[in-house]
C-alpha cells in the first residue's frame, strides 16, 4: 500500500470502464458537483476576479514561503502549538507515533485530511498496532471496506447507498439492512460519537495556515472536524507546508473559491480557526496541540518556476469534477492518493516519473481543469511539461525519473522528423511516400495500439505543396 | 528533538535556495464586498442561514428569553446546557427561577470538561451567546470563552445561538479588519452556518451527522 514501484494504470482503467455502476455513480456526482459550483458562481466577470484575487494570494505566499514558514511556526509556538517538520511520509508518521505513544493512545480519531492520506497513515499506524478512525462519514464507509478515498472532497462517491447500506449491515456488529439515507447517517452518528468520547487523540488536516496569527483554518460540513480538534485532550494536524499563506485578510477570498469550487457551497457548515491549545482558564479542548508541517517533495517543486505552480493547489477537487477521464474512471484507476488532473501533475513530481509519470498521458488536454481551477494553475500546461520530461530529449528535464521513456526507436523516429522538415529535399520525398503508401500503413505495433480506440490518419494523395504547384497558386 | 530541527533546517535551506524570493507577484484585489445597511444585513443572513435549515427567530432584545422558553416547551428539550458566567447565562436563570414548569432541566458548564464528559453526551440542548454574525455568506460567529466553552455548541444535538442584530457585518473580511483580528486570535474563533450536515452518500443531504442535529438562531433586535 506504501509503495507504488509497480501499478497497471491500463489494467484499472480497462476495469473501470467495464464497470456500469461506477460510471453511472460518478457521471451522476459529478454532474451534480459542476451544476453546484456553476450555480454559486453565476457571474463569470466575478469570479474571474476572485480567481485572478486568489492566484495572487497563493503566488505571494510562495515568493515568501521560506519566511512564512518561519513565521507561522515563531506564532504557533508563542502561541502554545508544538510545531514539527517532517522532510518525507516516513518522518511524519513517526511524529504522530511519538505522539501517541508518549499519550499512550491505542486510537485517533481522524477528520479528513489528503495529507494524512499521502502519509499512509492509517497503514502505518495499523502495523504499529494503533487503530486510526475515520470519522468523516465518507471515509469512514471506504474505511470499513478497506478501500482508499476515490476523490479527495467526496471520498465515496463511487458508492451508492446500497452499497454502503450492505457494507455498514456486514461490518457494523448488529446494524440491520437499510438503503435510507438517514438511517444509514444515524447508524454512522451512533458509532462515532463513542469513539469521539473516548479518543485521547485526534487528528486533522490544515486547510489554510495563517503565518500572521499562528492559526490553523479547517473547514468541513459535518463537524466530525470539530470534534477531532476539541474532544480528545491532544490535537495532531498535518499539512504540506504550502499550505501557509500570510495573512488573515487572505482568508476570505480564498475560503470563497474553496468552498464554491469544492461543493457549490457560499459557506461550509464550519469554519475552525485554531490559534492554541486550552488555555488554564478555559474548560475544554485539548491540552496539547501539534502541527506537523511536511515537506516530501514540495520544496523540490519550488525550485523550478513552472512546476512551482503545483503549489498554488488549495486541494478543491473541482479539477477532478471537470476532467472527461476522471468522470470515466474514477478516483482509484490512478493507483495513487491524488486523483484527477491535480494528481496528473502532483504524483509524478513526488513519487518520480519513472514510477507514476504515465499518470501524465491520461489527459485529452481539453484544457477543463485549467480554466475551473480556482487558483489559476495551468495544469494542462504542466502536463504537457511533464510529458516532454518524460523523454527529456534535450537533457534539460528537472524531475526524478525524467526521460524513462527516452528510446532509441522513437529518438529515431523524432530525428527523422525533425530532419525531414528542415531539408525541403527530404520532405518532399517523404511527403510523396506518404500519399503513396499512407493508405496501406501496416497496422502493427504502436500503430496498431493507436488506431485501436482513434481513426487513423487519412494521409492525402498530394501534398500541399503539390498542389500549389499544379494549381499554380502564386505568393506560396 | 535534534533531528527534527535538522529537518527543518534542511527543508528551509532548500525553499530559501528555490530561487521563489526573488520573482515578483502583482497584487489582484477581490470582486468589491457587499454594502447592505441594517436591516438588509438581517434580512440576508436570516434568509441564508434559514435555507441551510436554522431554525431563525427575529425576537425583541428583552422578550427573547420568553421565545426561549416558548421553545424550550415546544421542543420539549429535558436538560439545557448554558454558561453560567456569561451575560445571557445570568437571565436564563432568573427565568427559569420563577417558573420551572415543563421546562428543561438547567445544566451549568462550570467544570473542565474532563470532570464532565460522559454527562455531555447525553444532555439533548445547549445555549450560547454569539459574538457576531456574517450577513455575506449568512453565519454566525463564536469566541468560546470560558464561560461557554468549545463544546457546547457541538455535542449537544441542539444549539441554541443569541445574536444581537447590531453585531452582524457585511463580510467575513469587515468583520476581521474592524474587529482587528489581526492583532490576536483567541483559542478558537468559529463561524457556523447551520446544523452540521452531510451529503457524502449520493449527495442525499443529511442534517445532524456528528455535530447538532438543530440549529436555533434567536437574533435580538
Amino acid at each position: 500500500m506504501g509503495n507504488h514501484t509497480r501499478f497497471d494504470f491500463e489494467h484499472n482503467v480497462t476495469g473501470a470502464l467495464a464497470d456500469d455502476q461506477l460510471r453511472k455513480n460518478l457521471r451522476n456526482a459529478m454532474d451534480i458537483l459542476v451544476d453546484k459550483r456553476r450555480a454559486v458562481f453565476p457571474d463569470s466577470e466575478y469570479l474571474e476576479q476572485l480567481r485572478s484575487a486568489g492566484n495572487a494570494i497563493k503566488r505571494r505566499a510562495l515568493k515568501q514561503l521560506p519566511r512564512l514558514l518561519e513565521q507561522l511556526e515563531a506564532n504557533c509556538t508563542k502561541n502554545g502549538i508544538q510545531v514539527h517538520w517532517a522532510e518525507d511520509t516516513n518522518e511524519a508518521n513517526r511524529i504522530v507515533l511519538d505522539i501517541m505513544h508518549r499519550h499512550d493512545a491505542p486510537a485517533i480519531v481522524k477528520g479528513k485530511s489528503m495529507v494524512s492520506e499521502e502519509m499512509h497513515l492509517n497503514h502505518f499506524l495499523d502495523e504499529q498496532g494503533i487503530e486510526a478512525v475515520e470519522t468523516d462519514l465518507g471515509e469512514f464507509i471506504i474505511q470499513l471496506n478497506h478501500e482508499t478515498p476515490s476523490h479527495i472532497i467526496v471520498p465515496a462517491i463511487h458508492k451508492n447507498k446500497d452499497e454502503v447500506a450492505a457494507i455498514f449491515h456486514d461490518k457494523i456488529p448488529d446494524t440491520p439492512y437499510t438503503e435510507d439515507v438517514e438511517e444509514l447517517t444515524a447508524i454512522a452518528r451512533r458509532v462515532l460519537r463513542k469513539r469521539f468520547a473516548a479518543a485521547k487523540v485526534g487528528l486533522s488536516g490544515v486547510n489554510f495556515a495563517i503565518a500572521e496569527t499562528g492559526t490553523l483554518l479547517l473547514v468541513e460540513n459535518e463537524g466530525n472536524g470539530r470534534m477531532c480538534t476539541t474532544v480528545p485532550e491532544v490535537h495532531v494536524a498535518v499539512m504540506g507546508l504550502e499550505k501557509v499563506i500570510e495573512k488573515l485578510s487572505d482568508v476570505p477570498p480564498l475560503l470563497q473559491l474553496l468552498t464554491g469550487s469544492a461543493t457549490g457551497q457560499v459557506i461550509t457548515t464550519y469554519v475552525n480557526m485554531i490559534s492554541s491549545p486550552r488555555k488554564s482558564e478555559e474548560k475544554d479542548g485539548p491540552k496539547e496541540v501539534h502541527l506537523v508541517i511536511l515537506d516530501n517533495g514540495r520544496s523540490r517543486m519550488l525550485a523550478d518556476p513552472e512546476f512551482r505552480q503545483t503549489l498554488l493547489c488549495i486541494r478543491c477537487g473541482t479539477c477532478l469534477n471537470h476532467c472527461p477521464v476522471y468522470v470515466r474512471i474514477g478516483g482509484h484507476a490512478y493507483g495513487h492518493v491524488y486523483p484527477g488532473p491535480i494528481g496528473k501533475i502532483l504524483t509524478p513530481q513526488m513519487e518520480g516519473l519513472d514510477r507514476a509519470g504515465v499518470l501524465a498521458t491520461a489527459s485529452s488536454l481539453c484544457g477543463a481543469c485549467g480554466e475551473v481551477c480556482p487558483v489559476k494553475i495551468p495544469i494542462p500546461d504542466l502536463i504537457r511539461r511533464l510529458r516532454n520530461e518524460s523523454y527529456d530529449q534535450d537533457g534539460s528535464a528537472v524531475v526524478a525519473g525524467s526521460g524513462y521513456k527516452k528510446n532509441v526507436a522513437e529518438t529515431l523516429v523524432w530525428k527523422g522528423w525533425e530532419l525531414a522538415n528542415r531539408l525541403p529535399v527530404l520532405n518532399e520525398m517523404g511527403t510523396r511516400l506518404a500519399g503513396k503508401v499512407g493508405k496501406r500503413m501496416p497496422k502493427v505495433g504502436p500503430l496498431k495500439k493507436w488506431t485501436r480506440v482513434r481513426t487513423s490518419p487519412k494521409v492525402a494523395r498530394t501534398s500541399l505543396h503539390e498542389r500549389a504547384r499544379n494549381e499554380r497558386v502564386k505568393d506560396e | 528533538m535534534s533531528s527534527h530541527n535538522s529537518a527543518r533546517d534542511r527543508i528551509l535551506a532548500r525553499l530559501h535556495a528555490s530561487g521563489t524570493e526573488q520573482t515578483t507577484v502583482s497584487e489582484a484585489p477581490p470582486p468589491p464586498a457587499l454594502s447592505l445597511d441594517r436591516e438588509a444585513k438581517i434580512e440576508r443572513l436570516a434568509a441564508l442561514m434559514t435555507a441551510m435549515r436554522t431554525d431563525v427567530h427575529i425576537v425583541d432584545s428583552n422578550s427573547w428569553i420568553d421565545r426561549l422558553k416558548e421553545l424550550a416547551l415546544e421542543k420539549g428539550w429535558k436538560r439545557l446546557l448554558y454558561g453560567p458566567g456569561a451575560p445571557i447565562g445570568s437571565v436564563i436563570e432568573t427565568a427559569w427561577a420563577s417558573d420551572t414548569e415543563g421546562l428543561p432541566e438547567l445544566v451549568a458548564y462550570i467544570g473542565p470538561v474532563e470532570n464532565f464528559k460522559e454527562d455531555l453526551f447525553q444532555i439533548d440542548a445547549g445555549i450560547t451567546s454569539v459574538r457576531a454574525g456574517v450577513a455575506e455568506t449568512g453565519a454566525v460567529v463564536l469566541w468560546p470563552t470560558p464561560n461557554e466553552p468549545r463544546l457546547m455548541s457541538l455535542v449537544p444535538p441542539v444549539h441554541v445561538a443569541v445574536l444581537d442584530a447590531d453585531t452582524i457585518y457585511n463580510s467575513l473580511a469587515e468583520m476581521m479588519a474592524v474587529e482587528r483580528w489581526a492583532d490576536g486570535m483567541p483559542t478558537n474563533a468559529l463561524l457556523i452556518s447551520g446544523p452540521s450536515k452531510t451529503a457524502d452518500i449520493e449527495f442525499t443531504l443529511v442534517f445532524g451527522v456528528h455535530g447538532p442535529k438543530e440549529l436555533v438562531l434567536l437574533i435580538r433586535k
